[in-house]
């Protein structure tokens, strides 16, 4: 298992252990999973046969700490919009235990999905589908509130403050309809609604990944801002590398349905382990004209879920791949010296018999 | 550098362009009168957000209308203006003069053939080769483009390939006639970032080694900056800077480009200040008299909501609309 | 526990001070829709012409110059114009104006009844089926399916032979033709709308199933069911023209368009713009029909910005 971080400050912490709803106590992980999967049958015919599976999550264990912002960074395909929804209970998974903080979701022992809800939300990245065309926008906010108790007239209050704080004018925009706002203004109101169930878990599916480049900058410092002052806990899904590192405390980096590496925004950054994670960072555009980039890290495009490859899911792109990496599934591994940083590779990996064990091996050295 | 760029002929002369749309009561303008001069063997990159007229103008450059559009202006091509011809020589023009690739692939390829039978038949209806000749060159195309075991995926129909294979192939087909001037569409937008670095280095190669110019549009500025030679930041439907990349992104003189760099998120951390534009962009339909970013701008004077500025140019080569640009260095 | 969003005590003010908050009126979703029909000459035409032969069925007992069903001997087939006779005489001498007017009241019933009930059955059925899916949807799809393989042409024509020729019947049958579609329509419509992010993070704010049909799902499913139906009536006033005519519809003397042109359809060679009157009416009628569910199509869709 992946250790802790304190990446919260004391004062903050305890604000959130105060919540009336916390139970764990300081040193329980918000969320736990552990070794999730779900695959989506792939169905055919007029007798639905099922042909194939597609392996969206295949065995992922994750922890969420109290008060932290938890990036998840992958490429399309690599299942982390299916992990989205796996959190949310929105999709339910074929094994695997998820733990909310101390309890076991579990509609018939443990934490029912419906009171999992009240304490987690999610904002979707298409802002336009995920508002109601034919709700006004306080009352898509409302909606929540009054499914679990309140009176319309409280919700809708409460509806309108949050509209203020999330940078809408309420006395403009309460009324209005979602055909009648910018992109950047329905994603403000997509949070608005995540946020009316007062909720300690916040997930962030690609939450700004469709919006224009001055816009995106403004909702992620709204973002940081709310987390700040309602001490939530962020899940923040993403394909951009750059925007993760922006808003993250810890970056999780996801490749074909599984987790190859997790750590905190620094040790990612500066010392990344897993081949594929330096080779997305060598990727991204440097912005720099006089310092453009000279050859691709890798080649190839990830495989297809449908039928990823045996062992180390990487080693088809991989430039050290070797025996032992189509052989077995590369364990994770908590590097020395580092309470949070572990790598899903042989090469870390004392007793894998890879041939570069430990020699700290850099995809850069290969490409150039 | 390229100083010379302007001084030069254009192998594309673009003037005075303006595209609208709609009937003429409710007609809205989407492109408000660019001009540029591409250079042979340019690399210009179009930068802009949504809205902002850089794809209708991009597709302008071909002559690729929907019906009710209102066009106006000149766009010479090696001298001949392609908004004056007509639909045959037109026909004639696209694909071999000048080519096209958007940003999903999928939907320019017809699902029911081959990938290897599109390329063979462009080639023959522009090049009037043999068959033979025709397919041989597609497999040199798709080669060039580094597809691996290119003569078995030269069968693959559109829908059993991957998006980055599937773009290498789109590129393949645009080149199929060497055309003098590309034009790109958001190519790498669709693909994974360790897919479009491939993709960017390809375009790039590819451009230099065949000489042509290649007008690339995106909204990703560390995109432009990777391929372009001269980047023009467009911005409800004009060009608000357009300068040498180097320039542009170094010291932009248009108070638009450099909030937009601003506000691109590259590598910040957390608490660093990140200054972002406020507002939104403009209704197109209600475009403001005078600067159309004026109303979002920290820089306005008085003079900026009265007119348009034109097009001023500072140096040489670096041109921006505006009456209080930034400061030449920062 | 409340649900409120959580006073931060920052700068922002308390969540009671927004009970008694002015905000703006938009003007929302059904004005946008009627803006833009009231900007759309066809639609507005075209509702312009049915509402008048709607009024003058309606009216027909009071607008009629003679009765529908006597006729007059001495006055047959009499071209349109003649003297008394504005529209002509049919070949019983019967005048023509009235029987059209009459006829329009059935016409315009077997046009709305049969599409109005089976909207009531086969929407609510396709709601089901792609509200919950399935199993429900399996059963629901596979047996529509199955009607759903004949031309809705013979179907009525085989319903109606097994019953026996009669108003009741016409409708009966039509009803009958008429939900297979509309529970296709309506339960890919449903399907659609179900797998939206909205209706997602509806579910996901803890609402049940009722809540999640009558608040999300429903007021988006309607407007478009409702469209497609619209244009269904004007098949509907066709078909059962076409019943008629074949004699498996309403029989003579009743005045029912679709009956008259089958009787003036001798006379074609001798006034052929006699003849073809009533056809002009159902002609028109389901035009009429077909141009507002287009333009109601147009209007109501948000993604287009007008």
């Amino acid at each position: 298992m992946i250790g802790q971080v304190p990446t919260t400050g004391a004062d903050r912490m305890q604000r959130i252990l105060a919540d009336a709803r916390d139970r764990g106590g300081p040193g329980q992980p918000m969320l736990i999973l552990k070794d999730i999967k779900r695959h989506f049958p792939i169905r055919k015919g007029v007798m639905n046969r099922t042909v194939g599976h597609v392996q969206a999550v295949d065995g992922v264990s994750l922890t969420v700490m109290k008060g932290e912002i938890l990036g998840v960074v992958g490429e399309s395909g690599c299942g982390k919009s299916t992990l989205s929804r796996l959190m949310m209970r929105l999709v339910e998974p074929d094994t695997g235990e998820m733990i909310f903080d101390g309890d076991l979701v579990d509609d018939k022992v443990g934490l029912t999905t419906r009171r999992l809800r009240r304490q987690m939300q999610m904002v979707f990245q298409d802002s336009f589908s995920s508002l109601n065309p034919r709700m006004p926008i306080e009352e898509t906010i409302a909606f929540a509130p009054m499914m679990n108790g309140s009176s319309r007239s409280d919700a809708i209050a409460a509806a309108r403050a949050l509209l203020d704080q999330v940078g809408l004018s309420a006395a403009m925009f309460a009324r209005r309809y979602p055909h009648e706002l910018s992109g950047g203004q329905r994603q403000r109101v997509n949070i608005a609604r995540a946020l009316a169930v007062n909720p300690r878990v916040v997930i962030l599916d690609e939450a700004v990944s469709a919006l224009d480049k001055s816009v995106e900058a403004q909702v992620l410092q709204l973002l940081i801002r709310l987390q700040e002052e309602m001490d939530l806990t962020y899940v923040f899904v993403s394909h951009d590398l750059n925007v993760v590192r922006y808003i993250s405390d810890r970056i999780a980096v996801m490749y074909l349905g599984r987790i190859v590496e997790t750590g905190s925004v620094d040790e990612i950054w500066d010392n990344p382990r897993h081949p594929y994670t330096q080779a997305l960072l060598a990727s991204i555009p440097s912005l720099d004209p006089d310092r453009r980039t000279m050859a691709a890290p890798i080649y190839g495009d990830p495989p297809n879920p449908i039928n990823p490859p045996s062992g180390c899911r990487f080693r088809t792109r991989c430039p050290f791949a070797e025996t032992c990496c189509e052989m077995h599934d590369p364990a994770a591994v908590t590097l020395p010296g580092s309470s949070a940083h572990a790598v899903s590779c042989h090469m870390e990996n004392e007793a894998s018999g890879h041939s570069r064990v430990g020699t700290n091996a850099r995809i850069a050295e290969v490409t150039q | 550098m390229k100083h010379d760029i302007i001084a030069e002929p254009g192998i594309l002369e673009v003037s005075n362009l303006h595209v609208a749309f709609g009937r003429p009561k409710d007609r809205v303008s989407v492109v408000n009168g660019v001009d540029f001069s591409l250079a042979k063997g340019e690399v210009l990159g179009i930068l802009g957000e949504s809205g902002s007229g850089k794809s209708v103008m991009l597709r302008s450059l071909m002559g690729l209308f929907p019906r009710r559009t209102h066009v106006t202006g000149h766009v010479r091509l090696a001298g001949q203006d392609l908004l004056a011809m007509d639909k045959k020589t037109l026909r004639n023009i696209r694909g071999r003069d000048v080519s096209m690739i958007f940003q999903e692939p999928m939907t320019s390829f017809d699902p029911v053939f081959t990938v290897g039978r599109q390329i063979t038949e462009t080639i023959r209806r522009h090049d009037g080769v043999s068959e033979q000749d025709a397919q041989a060159r597609a497999l040199e195309l798709f080669e060039l483009v580094a597809i691996p075991s290119a003569k078995s995926r030269l069968t693959n129909y559109p829908h059993e390939m991957s998006g980055g294979m599937r773009q290498r192939v789109m590129i393949a087909l645009a080149l199929a006639c060497r055309p003098k001037v590309l034009l790109a569409d958001e190519p790498t937008t669709a693909l994974d970032v360790t897919v479009q670095i491939q993709i960017l280095l390809l375009l790039r190669e590819l451009q230099r080694e065949m000489g042509m110019s290649v007008v690339f549009v995106t909204h990703d500025i560390g995109v432009a900056a990777e391929v372009a030679d001269r980047i023009g930041v467009m911005y409800a439907g004009r060009f608000a800077e357009l300068a040498p990349t180097r320039a542009a992104i170094l010291t932009p003189r248009h108070p638009y480009t450099r909030g937009l760099l601003a506000a691109t998120i590259h590598g910040q951390q957390r608490g660093d200040h990140i200054e972002t534009i406020p507002g939104a962009p403009p209704n197109l339909a209600h475009l403001p008299t005078g600067c159309a970013f004026a109303p979002r701008c920290g820089r306005s004077v008085a003079a900026c909501t009265e007119k348009m500025p034109e097009m001023t140019v500072f140096g040489k080569t670096h041109m921006a609309r505006c009456y209080n640009p930034e400061p030449s260095q920062i | 526990m409340t649900s409120y969003a959580k006073d931060t005590g920052s700068e922002f003010p308390s969540v009671s001070s927004y009970r008694d908050l002015k905000v703006q009126e938009s003007p929302g979703y059904w004005a946008m829709v009627r803006k833009r029909i009231l900007r759309d000459p066809v639609t507005l035409i075209s509702a312009a012409i049915l509402l008048v032969i709607i009024l003058s069925a309606i009216l027909a007992p009071v607008l009629a110059p003679y009765d529908p069903y006597v006729g007059n001997i001495m006055t047959r087939m009499k071209p349109v114009g003649f003297e008394g006779h504005l529209l002509g005489t049919d070949e019983t001498g019967r005048d023509m104006l009235s029987r059209l007017l009459f006829g329009g009241r059935l016409s315009l019933i077997a046009g709305v009844v049969p599409v109005s009930i089976a909207l009531l059955i086969g929407g609510s059925l396709g709601i089901t089926a792609g509200f919950f899916g399935g199993l429900v949807n399996t059963v629901i799809m596979r047996v529509t399916d199955v009607f759903y393989a004949f031309p809705s042409i013979l179907l009525a024509i085989a319903i109606c032979g097994m019953l026996g020729t009669g108003l009741f019947n016409t409708l009966l049958s039509l009803t009958l033709v008429f939900i297979p579609p509309i529970v296709r329509i309506s339960e890919s419509v449903t399907t659609q709308v179900r797998n939206l992010d909205f209706v997602e993070a509806a579910r996901a704010s803890g609402a049940g199933s009722f809540a999640l049909m009558r608040y999300q799902v429903l007021p988006n499913v309607l407007a478009p069911i409702l469209v497609y139906t619209t244009s269904l009536v004007s098949l509907s006033i066709i078909l059962a023209a076409g019943l008629s005519f074949l004699g498996l519809g309403v029989s003579a003397p009743a005045a029912e368009w679709g009956l008259m042109l089958n009787s003036l359809r001798q006379m074609i060679y001798i006034d052929p713009v006699l003849a073809a009157l009533p056809g002009v009416l159902i002609f028109a009628t389901s035009m009429c029909f077909n141009l507002i569910s287009d333009g109601l199509r147009s209007a109501m869709d948000v993604r287009l910005k007008v």
